[in-house]
């Protein structure tokens, strides 16, 4: 199985000034796939900002940093697993929380926080059924490995959408601490230097697995589930460990995990980015089966590896350590000061390329673009043909809906909590974990609307990045770095190609706007099957700190009497809306507009007035439009009602950006309106909180008047209905 | 009056238990690796939650093994407190230092969730400045924390006044309902004739700080240290 196309063949040609061998073929085949090289996307992932004062390591290592002052260091990045996770869900969301885990340690950071943008087809209808077996899948594959390794799974989303329903997503992030001064690279450097293999044995599983994830899936998708691989949770928190224990000695050099590509990946983008050269013998690699080729074992994708470069004449102490965790670290090869990855077989040389042939001169594309001629179609939405609903009729219909509903029944499958660092409830807010040893907390939140970016991928991506942004500002905290994962069709196709070039430059607008640096991330592409291509749907992660942990804030009102206050303004915007979607069965319509100057005075008034302990509940206006977050808020294991009057029904649902419902005591209502209004922010009291149902008054009539109960108990309720109907 | 906590490998919940004994009521602490065969003068000893040695075979079974059982095992004969919270309560089990076993949860899924649990009994080292009846807000984390055990030994258990934690809902009622797991009798926690060994399948070592939604866990450690200065052997 090989993707290489007949110009690239004779590029490699080029490089090696002669045939590969069929190691080498294999070797440069994952290598330059889309999945490790980025062919596709990487003249445009440049357009990103990646640099910022706060940034310690932006793209091009395992993962980004972050000061979060204190001398300590946020490491953080997002990942996708979505073509193993549709083969085979369990084992393929389980392995993508190994590999993302890994990503972090290997910076020398502890992992504290796991979240996952999970996107699915609709839980009934025709693959109902077998949505259901994959979300299941998932959700326990991210359970099942997340929880026994001890990090807390914090926070995500999970949004059902037509799209998704052949090709599932899952985005894994994870957040780990560091002090600042003891980043760990994966550098190999200095002639001479042992390379140790650390970890699981070698298998024949997960072969070509990036070439699998580079490629559109088809009727035979079932058949690449030998390309998945099987995960070990308990292996990798013995490596986890053993690395972080190995870190605190200055004996290590570099290291780098076995993830995509496995052995071959790390020997050489080690080798690369330390200026220098790899040499490995594969007899020394631990294998778990028998008889395997060099070609297998330098692209077996088996999880739970790391590959180290550690300094000559400690090796005693770092077999030490390894020994502590019954984990055999295997002495593979050394570095050398050719430039050249090779690999020999029992001292034969089976591959032999120079570095800056895989890594920089791998091929690069500016794949043309076109755009999509269904905009101009889907673009279109008449209101006036819509038939009149019941706004109270609409809003109970929107919090049942998948997408709006609680994710209670897959949030209380994670361990919420190990390391008794969360200090905010799942769900209440975006995932807040404090930082032991100093009184600040991080705030981090996962957003991306793949029918906005359907409808308008520019503006689409920029609301993600401002929908991220403004989640961790209601917890309290101000945005201060990124990470990006891409979820993309075919790039092959113009049309998608324009889809994926809109988006990052969307996101390189709102970022450099919101002066939030994209840290590093992740391009998912081939997302499609049988020529149906997802929505395209960039996933963005953004990380806030916040001094005070004591001042986080949640979506849900505290006590009575309390001012309801809308900061941002409504503009009656349907398009691309979950109400147009739940209620009428249309996605259409323009994505709502989006102003990158008023989102940032926004995110600065919010988190001032928190800091300041002016707030008492805050959230962010978003699916679903006010009527939603209205609702939301009053959720909270039977909470505060909330009475609020507005001045026309399409502001019930409308999905305007840059919006936030607060509410604070009535005494400090001035202070915030004063504040708002200083920063140029609208705002106005539309209500109060208090008694046990949710009112909306439209016009002095009363539309909406149900009990905070019933309400709560359909949108907790809603999505466990679907899984015990499974089960009945 | 030092805390030992055990690390098996896999144990993941070994750093909450310290940081509660440490950081939050200011005692001495230290890791006990598995491999170790003393307790390093430890005065009460904890079993942390996690997976120990991934929980592969079944909770707790290879833990059992580890070098440093036998020291736990002659000082909890010597009458020494031992605690062991959810995975180290399996490990309490797979030893024979308390009766019964796990089974996996009733629906067979893992919950983490804040559910109440009654003090059912204050004459052990645990539980001696709590009031009997006393509800207490701690999360579950769990897969196999249904506890199950012969119906003898059920009777036994209850005879002997040994059930010393069972969930019940938020007025302190023991339902079904409030049954996050299907154990028998709604246990949640036990201890031995000797009542100086407990184990409990809910984390009082998260909840021991308001921050973190309750702090009404700390009546486990609290009550540790005032039985164990009352006794005078710390």
């Amino acid at each position: 199985m090989s993707t290489v196309t007949p110009e690239e063949y004779e590029r490699i040609k080029r490089a090696l000034k002669r045939e590969p061998t069929e190691t080498e073929l294999g070797i440069f085949s994952v290598m330059w796939s889309e999945h490790c090289s980025y062919k596709s996307s990487r003249i445009h992932l440049r357009k990103l900002p990646t640099k910022g004062p706060r940034v310690l390591q932006g793209p091009g290592e395992n993962a980004g940093a972050v000061d979060i002052g204190g001398g300590l260091a946020a490491v953080f990045k997002i990942e996708s697993h979505n073509h193993p996770s549709f083969i085979e869900p369990y084992q393929g969301a389980a392995t993508g929380v190994g590999g993302i885990i890994r990503d972090i340690f290997t910076m020398g950071a502890r992992p504290i926080a796991l979240l996952n943008a999970l996107r699915f087809g609709p839980l009934d209808g025709e693959y109902g059924g077998r949505t259901r077996r994959i979300m299941e899948g998932v959700v326990s594959g991210i359970a099942g490995y997340g929880n026994s390794i001890g990090i807390a799974t914090i926070g995500g989303e999970i949004v059902f959408e037509d799209s998704y329903v052949h090709n599932p997503l899952v985005n894994v992030l994870c957040l780990g601490i560091v002090s600042a001064d003891a980043i760990v690279k994966g550098n190999a450097s200095g002639a001479g230097n042992p390379v140790y293999y650390v970890g699981a044995k070698t298998g024949r599983d997960g072969i070509h697995g990036a070439t699998m994830a580079s490629a559109e899936f088809d009727d035979r998708a079932l058949e690449k589930r030998p390309a998945v691989q099987v995960g070990d949770p308990f292996m990798e928190k013995l490596l986890l460990e053993a690395c972080l224990e190995l870190m605190a000695t200055d004996a290590l050099i570099g290291v780098q995990d076995m993830g995509a590509a496995g052995l071959t990946c790390s020997t050489c983008e080690m080798g690369s980015r330390g200026g220098a050269g790899v040499e490995i013998d594969v007899m020394h690699v631990p294998q778990r089966e028998t008889g395997m080729t060099p070609y297998e074992i330098m692209l077996s994708e088996s999880q739970e590896r790391m590959l180290l470069v550690v300094k000559k004449g400690r090796e005693a102490e770092v077999e030490k350590i390894f020994e502590k965790w019954d984990l055999h670290a295997a002495h593979i090869g050394e570095v050398t000061s050719d430039g050249y990855m090779r690999v020999k077989d029992h001292g034969t040389v089976v591959a032999e390329i120079p570095n800056t042939a895989l890594v920089d001169e791998a091929p690069v594309y500016d794949r043309p673009t076109a755009k999509p001629a269904y905009l101009d179609e889907v673009g279109k939405l008449d209101l006036s043909s819509l038939k009149p609903v019941a706004a109270q009729d609409a809003l109970l219909r929107l919090l049942a809906s998948p997408t709006i509903a609680s994710k209670r029944w897959a949030y209380r499958q994670y361990d919420t909590m190990v390391r008794t660092n969360t200090i905010a409830a799942a769900g209440m807010t975006a995932g807040v974990v404090r930082v032991k040893g100093t009184n600040r907390a991080l705030a981090i939140s996962t957003d991306g609307n793949g029918r906005y970016c359907y409808l308008n991928p520019r503006r689409g991506a920029m609301l993600a990045v401002a929908e991220a942004a403004r989640n961790v500002a209601c917890a309290g905290a101000t945005p201060i770095g990124a990470t990006n994962c891409l979820n993309f069709g075919n790039p092959e196709r113009p049309e998608i190609m324009w889809q994926l070039v809109e988006a990052i430059e969307g996101i390189a607008e709102a970022c450099r706007a919101l002066e939030i640096p994209i840290t590093g991330g992740n391009v998912s592409l081939y997302n499609e099957t049988d020529g149906q291509a997802i929505y395209p749907t960039p996933i963005i992660g953004v990380v806030g700190v916040m001094e005070d942990a004591s001042r986080v804030l949640t979506r849900a009102f505290q006590a009575s009497g309390h001012a309801i206050v809308l900061l941002g303004d409504d503009r009656g915007e349907l398009g691309g809306s979950e109400y147009l979607k739940v209620v009428h069965g249309l996605v259409r319509g323009e994505a709502p507009a989006f102003d990158a100057t008023r989102e940032a005075a926004l995110i600065r008034v919010v988190t001032e007035a928190a800091s300041a302990g002016l707030l008492r509940s805050a959230h962010d206006c978003s699916d679903g439009g006010l009527a939603v977050t209205l609702a939301e808020s009053c959720f909270n294991a039977g909470g505060i009602g909330g009475t609020v009057a507005l001045a026309s029904d399409l502001e019930l649902f409308s999905e305007s950006a840059s919006r936030i419902l607060a509410s604070v005591d009535a005494s400090k209502e001035q202070d915030l309106l004063r504040r708002a209004a200083a920063a140029g922010v609208p705002a106005r009291r539309i209500g109060t909180t208090g008694g046990s149902r949710i009112e909306i008054f439209v016009k002095a009539q009363k539309v909406v008047d149900v009990a905070v109960a019933e309400a709560e108990n359909l949108w907790v309720t809603a999505l466990e209905k679907h899984f015990k109907r499974a089960v009945a | 009056m030092k805390f030992g906590v055990v690390v098996f490998p896999g144990s993941n919940c070994d750093h909450d238990a310290y940081h509660a004994a440490h950081d939050v009521l200011g005692q001495p602490a230290e890791f006990l690796w598995h491999k170790e065969t003393t307790l390093k003068g430890a005065d009460v000893i904890v079993l942390p939650g996690g997976f120990a040695h991934g929980d592969y075979l079944r909770t707790g079974a290879i833990a059992r093994f580890s070098p440093i059982m036998p020291a736990i095992l002659e000082f909890a004969q010597s009458g020494g407190p031992v605690l062991g919270i959810c995975n180290g309560f399996q490990v309490l089990l797979e030893s024979g230092l308390l009766p019964g076993a796990m089974l996996r949860n009733r629906d067979l899924k893992f919950h983490c969730e804040h559910v109440y649990v009654r003090v059912e009994q204050t004459d052990t080292p645990f539980t001696a400045i709590a009031q009997k009846g006393q509800l207490l807000r701690v999360p579950i984390a769990h897969g196999e924390g249904n506890y199950y055990a012969e119906p003898q030994v059920i009777r036994e258990l209850e005879a002997e006044r040994r059930v010393i934690f069972r969930y019940t809902d938020a007025r302190g009622e023991v339902t079904a309902a409030a049954n996050p797991n299907g154990a028998a009798n709604n246990i949640a926690g036990i201890c031995n004739a000797l009542r100086n060994v407990v184990g409990l399948m809910p984390h009082p070592e998260r909840a021991c700080e308001p921050a973190l939604g309750s702090a009404d866990g700390l009546v486990l450690f609290q009550s540790v240290l005032q039985s164990l200065a009352v006794s005078g052997k710390a």
